[in-house]
């Protein structure tokens, strides 16, 4: 009924607003929790590399000055080791970029999200993208549907890079004070918020394939070559068996109408806009808002699409119909 | 004061900005076929899998030669996937996965 339709169309975009903003709340304060078990390892490790730098002579604007502008935690750590031994900087300049290849994978990963942001943000927000910063936006992107920049800068600058400065600054004044965190247990945490954040990405089966097969070539990768090629061999491969997987059954569908290409609209969704049916979400998703007050539950009931152009795309169908 | 290591740093910096800026600033990356953005899609969760096996099982000895090592950061790092995996939050993983290594280290296990 067209007239209905209508009349529905602008009420159920209200609902659906506030209930967006509902789940980016939500969100978002998923993310800040996240954020300080990321935080607690950033400080743990800074802690050691501001009191590292000062034994091996740094001046404390020098330790300051690695952690601000070259801010990559592995890179600091080596470039420490081999200023103590009296290496020249050629090797360690070397050595930083191969440390640090592995954020173009990063980089490229979250490129087709955020073509939308100015470029002046795009290049601010590359200074802050690290391991941690690329875990937490990438679960946060998939977990809201689309990107939150809001969201990126919370993870990246709230969760690592003020902690990693101020725990520099205190390392190196507290110097010798500072316990081990391998004694508190504090050096597991950064693997185990990688595959905690790992887990919270595998939402279907070439994404859990994906990552068995990143690790397992990560692990053999590092046993051959080291480390820190291993882990970029493993995000390299690992996708390419994820992709070798047979497509779900509804991948192999005809495109609906529209929203055929939505998998190019939104490149980290797990399911595609073309095939979710909105009447059948929204309906889904008014029974939940009775439910939200008791029921514990992830908030992601709009986390594999775009809600709010689906709903743009939805009323202008139902604008159309009313005209024919 | 010294500041010599201020250019170590900016030189640092200079050649990592490259590969974290480079695919975010250029033109047309969402352009690309469907195919390349599906694999950038799945990078995610090898890339940070591969991270976390590494890290958790392989160490490099005193001679520089890495090898698998099964220790407690191997339970704890699955409990804190597990916990997650079960009640989608991290922070719990995280402070389960720390208590147990550290108590199981305290034990002398590891």
């Amino acid at each position: 009924m067209p007239s209905t339709s209508c009349a529905t169309g602008p009420a159920r975009r209200r609902f659906s607003d506030s209930r967006v903003s509902a789940d980016l709340r939500a969100a978002r304060r998923r993310l800040l929790l996240d954020s300080a078990g990321i935080a607690a390892s950033a400080i743990g490790f800074a802690l050691v590399f501001g009191l590292a730098a000062r034994d091996a002579g740094y001046s404390l604007l020098e330790a300051c000055a690695m952690s601000v502008i070259a801010f990559a935690g592995a890179a600091q750590f080596a470039a420490v080791g081999y200023v103590a031994a009296g290496l020249p900087w050629l090797p360690i300049i070397v050595l930083t970029f191969f440390l640090n290849a592995r954020h173009l994978l990063y980089s490229a990963s979250l490129a087709p999200r955020l073509r939308r942001v100015s470029f002046l943000q795009r290049a601010a927000m590359a200074h802050v993208l690290t391991d941690e910063a690329f875990a937490l936006a990438a679960t946060h992107f998939h977990r809201v549907g689309r990107v939150d920049v809001p969201g990126y800068w919370i993870g990246a600058v709230l969760a690592v890079f003020i902690p990693w400065n101020l725990a520099t600054i205190a390392g190196y004044l507290l110097g010798s004070a500072i316990p081990d965190p391998a004694v508190l247990g504090l050096d597991i945490v950064f693997p185990a918020a990688m595959a905690g954040l790992a887990v919270g990405l595998m939402t279907g089966r070439r994404e859990i394939v994906a990552a068995g097969a990143g690790a397992a070539i990560g692990v053999v990768a590092s046993l051959l070559l080291g480390p820190s090629v291993g882990i970029v061999v493993g995000g390299l491969v690992g996708p390419l068996v994820g992709m070798a997987m047979p497509a779900p059954a509804h991948d192999a569908a005809p495109g609906v109408g529209a929203h055929a290409h939505a998998d190019e609209l939104h490149p980290m969704s797990s399911v595609p806009l073309g095939h979710v049916n909105l009447d059948e979400a929204i309906d889904e998703a008014d029974a939940d808002s009775h439910l939200d007050a008791v029921t514990p539950k992830p908030p992601m009931p709009f986390g594999t699409f775009d809600v709010e152009k689906a709903l743009e795309e939805s009323d202008e169908d139902t604008r159309t119909e009313g005209r024919e | 004061m010294s500041t010599d290591l201020v250019l170590l740093a900016v030189l640092m910096g200079a050649v990592t900005y490259p590969s974290r800026a480079l695919p975010m600033l250029a033109p047309g990356i969402e352009r690309l076929p469907p195919r390349a953005l599906l694999y950038l899609r799945l990078v995610g969760p090898a890339v940070l899998a591969s991270i976390a096996a590494s890290q958790t099982l392989v160490h490099t000895s005193n001679a520089g030669v890495p090898q698998i090592v099964i220790g407690p950061e191997v339970l704890g790092v699955l409990v804190c996937m597990a916990i997650v995996w079960w009640r989608r939050n991290l922070f719990l993983g995280l402070l389960a996965g720390v208590f147990l290594v550290a108590l199981l280290r305290v034990a002398g296990i590891g």
